[in-house]
């Protein structure tokens, strides 16, 4: 929206990412497109086990393997696919042009290695700089990311610090080489709500800063409305949504969507209704998908639905949907 | 009156207040925190002190045969009795101290590294992982003492070839533990957001896996310093280990063990100093997992 400059630098076409366990074959991500230009926040939403994370994973192509495998698709960084590079090569890139922030600030840092030595390491291996240089680069980055102290906290370990100075930590090693792309993994689900909101905050001033272009996993419709420009809908490893942030929430078209927004408490409700849930449960994904994955839960289902799979249908303002009846009302907004 | 002479020079009365500090105040403190680590510690160091200076304790060669003299029990003259053929048993213990911390530390030394390197290896490359954990297994469902003998029996009485044999027999022990350590820091978040980072697989093992895993290592190589001690005894003692001219705790024992109802005191001594050298080495080992422990130090 607003702040993207239309020029995309990531874009993931048809992903799938299947694990193979003795049971079947899981289907985590099965045919997931979107792209991200810079600057822009993008949300990719959904419940526990949606795929979101093996998304982001398979972007870097961090997918533990076996069981895991990327099948097909294609993810373009300025126009290179990275699926195709050499190892080597993606190496290069983790890290350097994409980083990675993760859900466990309390276990993402090794507790045997400093916070400096901890930083210096990605510094080392992208930057090949010097230790003084290093040293200046970590303080830099420690202030940006508004930690105090940062000459005595260079050479603290982690249990010396709390989860949302770890989670700064692992913002600051994240930054260090000036990542284009910033793949931010739950950043804020283990943190309590008002660190929460500093860590938002502080990503969000990054953001503009840096111009870096965010990838936000979460299952908190609170912090993609703070956060994000657009959203990505996932529902058992399908995109089933995509939409500016504005118009998901005025107008979500996919029932699922709807049904998480409605499920969502909201504080300018003042009565006391009970919050409508999605009956049933997210399908097992060892077994292959026949018609729309969300059918089974969904209270306007057709016979189609159980039978094709839905096809993505742009409704204008890049607002696509995947279902066969989308939901056509304006959802009120009071 | 600070110059060039005087700055060179060692400052004594600073060296020896911080020797006194030390004594008065340091080690009280860290034997009231861990007592046994303390004791087995001073013990080994004791040891160690009569290893290296056994030439000087010896009261007299310990392979001198004085036949007029053999078979004396505990005296002034021989302090620790004198065995059949009137070797001074004193001086004989006090040169098996050698054997045994020499075969003892270098077991411990040598199946540490070896396992190390072979843990990490069967930690993180799952095809290698399949076929060595199957020889390990093999190795390890042979009773080390029984290994020992066998690659004994198929070499020469020497030490180098104790320690290789002892050796051969711990080192599924170790590869078993790092590989467990291994198995389970491999999937914690840093090790993950290392690889998110860039990380080559050889830098993560050094950087992030083997500091994870050099606490547990070396509690365990104390216990293989023990374990490796008492195998060395027990292999000398049925004579497949350290060559009879060599004394040694095992083969002091040995050679008096059909004396042993005339002259107890002969396997008496050589027996006091195994067990109280490997009480002390466990300890020490006990002593040191209580203070590498992170979840009970207080700094790390």
């Amino acid at each position: 929206m607003s702040q993207a400059t239309g020029k995309s630098i990531l874009e993931v076409k048809d992903l799938r990412t299947y694990f193979y366990t003795r049971d079947g074959v899981v289907r985590s991500v099965d045919g997931v497109s979107f792209s991200i230009s810079e600057g822009e926040t993008l949300a990719i939403v959904g419940e526990s086990g949606c795929g979101k994370s093996v998304t982001s994973l398979s972007l870097l192509r961090l997918i533990p393997s076996p069981p895991g495998k990327i099948v097909s698709g294609s993810v373009l960084y300025h126009g290179k696919d990275l699926l195709k590079l050499s190892e080597d090569e993606m190496r290069d890139i983790r890290g350097d042009k994409i980083s990675m922030i993760f859900q466990e600030p309390m276990t993402s840092l090794n507790p045997v290695l400093t916070v400096g030595r901890q930083i210096s390491e990605v510094l080392e291996l992208h930057r090949h700089c010097t230790k003084e240089q290093a040293h200046e680069r970590i303080l830099e980055l420690l202030k940006l990311v508004n930690i105090s102290e940062p000459e005595r906290r260079i050479n603290e370990y982690p249990h010396q610090l709390s989860g949302g100075m770890r989670q700064r930590i692992m913002i600051a090693m994240a930054l260090a080489c000036d990542p284009e792309i910033l793949i931010a993994d739950e950043p804020t689900t283990a943190l309590d709500v008002t660190i929460q909101a500093q860590i938002l905050n502080l990503i969000r001033e990054l953001r503009d800063r840096t111009r870096a272009a965010i990838i936000l996993i979460t299952h908190d419709l609170g912090v993609v409305a703070e956060m994000a420009q657009r959203v990505v809908v996932m529902y058992a490893g399908r995109k089933v949504e995509e939409a500016s942030v504005f118009d998901l929430f005025a107008k979500p078209m996919h029932p699922y969507t709807l049904g998480l927004l409605n499920s969502m408490p909201r504080l300018d409700d003042s009565s006391s209704k009970r919050l409508v849930e999605i009956p049933g449960m997210v399908p097992s994904m060892r077994t292959e998908i026949v018609g729309c994955a969300f059918a089974p839960r969904c209270s306007k289902a057709s016979e189609r639905c159980l039978i094709e799979s839905p096809v993505l249908q742009d409704f204008g303002n890049g607002h696509t949907v995947a279902c066969w009846n989308p939901v056509a009302v304006l959802r009120d907004k009071a | 009156m600070i110059n060039n002479s005087t700055m060179n020079r060692v400052d004594w009365p600073a060296q020896v207040s911080k020797i006194r500090l030390f004594l008065t105040v340091q080690l009280p403190a860290l034997y009231k925190r861990y007592p046994f680590a303390v004791i087995g510690a001073a013990t080994l160091l004791l040891m160690i002190f009569i290893a290296i200076f056994a030439p000087f304790l010896a009261t007299v060669d310990p392979q001198a045969v004085a036949p007029l003299n053999r078979l004396k029990p505990p005296s002034w003259e021989y302090w620790f009795g004198t065995d059949a053929l009137g070797r001074d048993v004193y001086s004989r213990v006090m040169y098996g101290t050698r054997v045994s911390l020499t075969v003892g530390i270098s077991v411990a030394v040598l199946s540490t590294v070896i396992g190390l390197a072979i843990g990490l290896i069967t930690g993180f490359v799952r095809w290698v992982d399949a076929i060595v954990m199957r020889i390990m297994d093999g190795l390890m469902s042979i009773p080390s003492i029984l290994l020992a003998i066998a690659l004994m029996a198929l070499t020469k009485a020497s030490i180098e070839n104790v320690i290789i044999a002892i050796t051969i027999a711990e080192v599924p022990r170790v590869v078993r533990l790092v590989r467990s350590l291994v198995l389970g820091l491999r999937e914690q978040p840093y090790v993950e957001a290392a690889a998110a980072s860039g990380t080559p697989l050889l830098k993560t093992l050094l950087r992030h896996i083997l500091p994870n895993i050099a606490a547990p290592l070396l509690v365990q190589a104390t216990y293989i310093c023990a374990s490796a001690m008492i195998t060395e005894a027990i292999l000398s003692f049925i004579g497949a280990g350290t060559p009879p001219n060599i004394p040694s705790w095992g083969n002091i024992m040995a050679e008096s063990r059909s004396l042993f109802q005339i002259a107890g005191y002969l396997i008496l001594f050589p027996s006091i100093f195994l067990s109280a050298t490997v009480l002390a080495v466990n300890y020490l080992g006990d002593g040191l997992r209580d203070a590498l422990d992170p979840r009970l130090s207080r700094r790390m």
